[in-house]
Protein backbone atom coordinates (compact mmCIF):
# COMPACT_ATOMS: atom_id res chain seq x y z
CA UNK A 1 0.00 0.00 0.00
CA UNK A 2 1.71 3.44 -1.42
CA UNK A 3 2.02 5.71 1.91
CA UNK A 4 -0.74 8.08 2.99
CA UNK A 5 0.14 11.69 1.56
CA UNK A 6 -1.20 15.25 0.58
CA UNK A 7 -3.55 13.46 -2.16
CA UNK A 8 -5.40 11.27 0.16
CA UNK A 9 -6.31 13.71 2.51
CA UNK A 10 -7.21 16.37 -0.12
CA UNK A 11 -9.80 13.48 -1.46
CA UNK A 12 -11.19 12.51 1.67
CA UNK A 13 -11.54 16.50 2.48
CA UNK A 14 -13.46 16.76 -0.67
CA UNK A 15 -15.38 13.81 -0.74
CA UNK A 16 -16.63 14.76 2.96
CA UNK A 17 -17.19 18.41 2.02
CA UNK A 18 -19.75 17.39 -1.15
CA UNK A 19 -21.63 14.58 0.76
CA UNK A 20 -21.87 18.28 3.05
CA UNK A 21 -22.83 19.90 0.40
CA UNK A 22 -25.54 17.19 -0.84
CA UNK A 23 -27.11 17.63 2.73
CA UNK A 24 -27.87 21.01 2.47
CA UNK A 25 -29.17 20.90 -0.88
CA UNK A 26 -31.42 17.88 -0.50
CA UNK A 27 -32.50 17.80 2.99
CA UNK A 28 -35.62 20.13 4.30
CA UNK A 29 -35.25 19.45 8.12
CA UNK A 30 -33.51 22.80 9.44
CA UNK A 31 -31.05 20.71 11.54
CA UNK A 32 -29.95 18.46 9.44
CA UNK A 33 -29.23 21.49 7.08
CA UNK A 34 -27.20 23.10 10.10
CA UNK A 35 -24.86 19.76 10.58
CA UNK A 36 -24.40 19.31 7.32
CA UNK A 37 -22.78 22.50 7.31
CA UNK A 38 -20.63 21.86 10.24
CA UNK A 39 -19.89 18.60 8.11
CA UNK A 40 -18.29 20.87 5.28
CA UNK A 41 -16.22 23.37 8.05
CA UNK A 42 -14.72 19.83 8.85
CA UNK A 43 -13.51 18.92 5.82
CA UNK A 44 -11.89 22.36 5.18
CA UNK A 45 -9.86 22.14 8.34
CA UNK A 46 -8.82 18.90 7.03
CA UNK A 47 -7.46 20.27 4.36
CA UNK A 48 -6.01 23.41 6.18
CA UNK A 49 -4.22 20.80 8.31
CA UNK A 50 -3.03 18.44 5.44
CA UNK A 51 -1.68 21.36 3.77
CA UNK A 52 0.02 22.35 7.12
CA UNK A 53 1.72 19.03 7.93
CA UNK A 54 2.64 18.15 4.32
CA UNK A 55 2.84 21.00 1.92
CA UNK A 56 3.81 24.27 3.98
CA UNK A 57 5.64 23.19 7.05
CA UNK A 58 4.46 25.21 9.69
CA UNK A 59 1.33 26.09 11.76
CA UNK A 60 -0.21 28.94 10.38
CA UNK A 61 -2.64 25.90 8.67
CA UNK A 62 -3.56 25.06 12.24
CA UNK A 63 -4.35 28.85 12.92
CA UNK A 64 -6.63 29.08 10.43
CA UNK A 65 -8.16 26.18 11.56
CA UNK A 66 -8.49 27.17 15.20
CA UNK A 67 -10.32 30.15 13.44
CA UNK A 68 -12.78 27.79 11.63
CA UNK A 69 -14.01 26.23 14.67
CA UNK A 70 -14.69 29.56 16.20
CA UNK A 71 -16.66 30.72 13.68
CA UNK A 72 -18.31 27.45 13.63
CA UNK A 73 -18.72 27.55 17.19
CA UNK A 74 -20.70 31.63 17.02
CA UNK A 75 -22.62 29.51 13.31
CA UNK A 76 -24.06 26.75 15.70
CA UNK A 77 -25.11 28.51 18.32
CA UNK A 78 -26.61 31.36 16.32
CA UNK A 79 -28.39 29.34 13.90
CA UNK A 80 -29.78 26.69 16.70
CA UNK A 81 -31.12 30.14 18.48
CA UNK A 82 -32.50 30.99 15.40
CA UNK A 83 -34.24 27.74 15.20
CA UNK A 84 -35.17 27.82 18.55
CA UNK A 85 -37.09 31.29 17.69
CA UNK A 86 -38.97 29.94 14.51
CA UNK A 87 -40.08 26.95 15.91
CA UNK A 88 -41.72 28.67 18.90
CA UNK A 89 -43.16 31.53 16.08
CA UNK A 90 -44.36 28.84 13.49
CA UNK A 91 -43.79 25.34 14.81
CA UNK A 92 -41.85 23.87 12.17
CA UNK A 93 -38.68 22.80 11.52
CA UNK A 94 -38.92 22.43 7.76
CA UNK A 95 -37.22 24.98 5.60
CA UNK A 96 -39.88 23.95 2.89
CA UNK A 97 -42.13 25.45 5.20
CA UNK A 98 -40.98 28.73 5.96
CA UNK A 99 -41.67 30.68 2.63
CA UNK A 100 -42.87 33.88 4.50
CA UNK A 101 -40.20 35.50 1.83
CA UNK A 102 -41.38 33.93 -1.17
CA UNK A 103 -44.51 33.81 -1.34
CA UNK B 1 0.43 0.73 9.31
CA UNK B 2 -0.22 4.22 8.79
CA UNK B 3 -2.19 3.71 5.53
CA UNK B 4 -4.20 1.04 6.94
CA UNK B 5 -4.99 3.80 10.07
CA UNK B 6 -5.86 6.10 7.13
CA UNK B 7 -8.57 3.81 5.43
CA UNK B 8 -10.10 2.57 8.22
CA UNK B 9 -10.53 6.94 9.74
CA UNK B 10 -11.66 7.54 6.47
CA UNK B 11 -13.86 4.90 5.79
CA UNK B 12 -15.36 5.53 9.27
CA UNK B 13 -15.77 9.18 8.56
CA UNK B 14 -17.39 9.31 5.59
CA UNK B 15 -19.90 6.45 6.59
CA UNK B 16 -20.72 9.13 9.41
CA UNK B 17 -21.16 11.57 6.53
CA UNK B 18 -23.52 9.54 4.91
CA UNK B 19 -25.53 7.97 7.21
CA UNK B 20 -25.89 11.73 8.47
CA UNK B 21 -27.26 12.84 5.31
CA UNK B 22 -29.53 9.32 4.86
CA UNK B 23 -31.13 9.19 8.04
CA UNK B 24 -34.62 10.45 9.12
CA UNK B 25 -33.96 11.05 12.84
CA UNK B 26 -32.21 14.48 13.81
CA UNK B 27 -31.16 12.77 16.86
CA UNK B 28 -29.78 9.80 14.92
CA UNK B 29 -28.41 12.61 12.23
CA UNK B 30 -26.49 14.25 15.42
CA UNK B 31 -24.76 10.76 16.35
CA UNK B 32 -23.38 9.92 13.00
CA UNK B 33 -22.17 13.49 12.99
CA UNK B 34 -20.22 12.31 16.24
CA UNK B 35 -18.88 9.39 14.53
CA UNK B 36 -17.73 11.29 11.65
CA UNK B 37 -16.43 14.19 13.92
CA UNK B 38 -14.26 12.02 16.14
CA UNK B 39 -12.59 10.16 13.11
CA UNK B 40 -11.93 13.55 11.53
CA UNK B 41 -10.02 14.20 15.02
CA UNK B 42 -8.09 11.25 14.73
CA UNK B 43 -7.51 12.09 11.12
CA UNK B 44 -6.15 15.59 12.47
CA UNK B 45 -3.70 13.31 15.14
CA UNK B 46 -1.82 11.55 12.22
CA UNK B 47 -1.45 14.64 10.68
CA UNK B 48 0.69 15.91 13.87
CA UNK B 49 -1.78 18.33 14.72
CA UNK B 50 -2.16 18.17 18.46
CA UNK B 51 -3.60 21.33 19.81
CA UNK B 52 -6.41 21.01 16.63
CA UNK B 53 -6.94 17.55 17.92
CA UNK B 54 -7.73 18.45 21.31
CA UNK B 55 -9.55 21.85 19.84
CA UNK B 56 -11.88 18.71 17.77
CA UNK B 57 -12.81 16.69 20.28
CA UNK B 58 -13.70 19.26 22.77
CA UNK B 59 -15.02 21.91 21.01
CA UNK B 60 -16.61 19.95 17.54
CA UNK B 61 -17.42 16.90 19.20
CA UNK B 62 -17.99 17.92 22.91
CA UNK B 63 -19.35 21.61 23.17
CA UNK B 64 -21.16 22.45 19.61
CA UNK B 65 -22.72 18.83 19.18
CA UNK B 66 -24.45 18.83 23.11
CA UNK B 67 -25.65 22.15 22.10
CA UNK B 68 -27.36 20.19 19.33
CA UNK B 69 -28.31 17.51 20.59
CA UNK B 70 -29.57 19.69 23.35
CA UNK B 71 -31.70 21.81 20.89
CA UNK B 72 -33.11 18.69 19.67
CA UNK B 73 -34.29 17.49 22.53
CA UNK B 74 -35.20 20.80 24.07
CA UNK B 75 -37.42 21.44 20.92
CA UNK B 76 -39.11 18.13 21.92
CA UNK B 77 -40.39 17.40 17.95
CA UNK B 78 -43.47 14.61 17.52
CA UNK B 79 -43.33 11.98 15.24
CA UNK B 80 -45.40 13.94 12.30
CA UNK B 81 -43.01 16.64 12.78
CA UNK B 82 -39.97 14.94 12.15
CA UNK B 83 -41.05 13.61 9.33
CA UNK B 84 -39.82 15.55 6.11
CA UNK B 85 -41.81 15.60 2.49
CA UNK B 86 -40.58 12.94 0.30
CA UNK B 87 -38.84 14.65 -2.05
CA UNK B 88 -39.22 14.75 -5.06
CA UNK B 89 -36.99 12.16 -7.53
CA UNK B 90 -35.97 14.99 -9.67
CA UNK B 91 -34.58 17.29 -7.27
CA UNK B 92 -32.96 14.22 -5.34
CA UNK B 93 -31.12 12.74 -8.55
CA UNK B 94 -29.87 16.31 -9.72
CA UNK B 95 -28.25 16.97 -6.63
CA UNK B 96 -26.27 13.56 -6.44
CA UNK B 97 -25.27 14.31 -9.62
CA UNK B 98 -24.23 17.61 -9.40
CA UNK B 99 -21.87 16.79 -6.03
CA UNK B 100 -20.80 13.63 -7.27
CA UNK B 101 -20.02 15.26 -10.27
CA UNK B 102 -17.85 18.30 -8.61
CA UNK B 103 -16.64 15.64 -6.33
CA UNK B 104 -15.11 13.57 -9.13
CA UNK B 105 -13.86 16.54 -10.17
CA UNK B 106 -12.29 17.35 -7.03
CA UNK B 107 -10.85 13.90 -6.74
CA UNK B 108 -9.25 13.89 -10.52
CA UNK B 109 -7.41 17.05 -10.21
CA UNK B 110 -6.07 16.49 -6.03
CA UNK B 111 -5.01 12.65 -7.47
CA UNK B 112 -2.24 14.55 -9.25
CA UNK B 113 -0.72 16.26 -6.50
CA UNK B 114 2.78 15.35 -5.33
CA UNK B 115 2.79 13.75 -1.84
CA UNK B 116 4.50 16.38 -0.59
CA UNK B 117 7.48 16.52 2.00
CA UNK B 118 7.71 19.36 4.09
CA UNK B 119 10.21 19.22 7.00
CA UNK B 120 8.44 19.76 10.47
CA UNK B 121 9.92 21.12 13.37
CA UNK B 122 10.37 19.25 16.85
CA UNK B 123 7.17 21.08 18.20
CA UNK B 124 5.20 21.14 14.74
CA UNK B 125 1.53 21.54 15.79
CA UNK B 126 2.19 21.68 19.66
CA UNK B 127 -0.43 24.65 22.15
CA UNK B 128 3.23 26.09 22.46
CA UNK B 129 4.06 26.42 18.27
CA UNK B 130 0.51 27.40 17.28
CA UNK B 131 -0.47 29.86 20.36
CA UNK B 132 2.65 31.50 19.52
CA UNK B 133 1.85 32.13 16.19
CA UNK B 134 -1.80 32.87 16.70
CA UNK B 135 -0.80 35.49 19.10
CA UNK B 136 1.90 36.95 17.16
CA UNK B 137 1.54 36.84 13.39
CA UNK B 138 -2.24 36.42 13.63
CA UNK B 139 -2.87 38.67 16.29
CA UNK B 140 -5.77 40.51 14.77
CA UNK B 141 -7.67 37.92 13.48
CA UNK B 142 -7.40 36.63 16.93
CA UNK B 143 -8.87 39.74 18.25
CA UNK B 144 -11.25 40.08 15.42
CA UNK B 145 -12.33 35.92 16.48
CA UNK B 146 -13.32 37.41 20.14
CA UNK B 147 -15.32 40.07 18.86
CA UNK B 148 -17.58 37.41 16.82
CA UNK B 149 -17.74 35.30 19.72
CA UNK B 150 -18.77 38.42 21.51
CA UNK B 151 -21.77 38.86 19.66
CA UNK B 152 -22.86 35.70 18.91
CA UNK B 153 -22.99 35.18 22.58
CA UNK B 154 -25.40 38.61 23.01
CA UNK B 155 -27.20 37.30 19.90
CA UNK B 156 -27.74 34.02 20.98
CA UNK B 157 -29.58 35.28 23.98
CA UNK B 158 -31.20 38.24 22.10
CA UNK B 159 -33.16 35.50 19.88
CA UNK B 160 -33.42 32.33 22.41
CA UNK B 161 -35.07 34.63 25.02
CA UNK B 162 -38.43 34.75 25.21
CA UNK B 163 -38.92 38.59 26.94
CA UNK B 164 -36.13 40.77 26.74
Amino acid sequence: MAPVGLQHFLILSAILFFIGAFGVLFRRNLLVILMSIELMLNAVNLSFLAFARYSVGNVDGHVAAFFVMALAAAEAGIGLAILVMLFRNRATVQADDLTLMRD
Amino acid sequence: MQAILFYLLATLAVAGGLLMVGLRNPLSCAFSLILSLVSLAALFAMLHAEFVFILQVLVYAGAIMVLVIFTIMLLNLRKEELEEAPVGWMRGIFTAVACATAAFGAIRIFGDIPPGSAELAADFGSMEAVGRSMLTDFIYPFEVISLILLVAIVGVVLLAKKVI
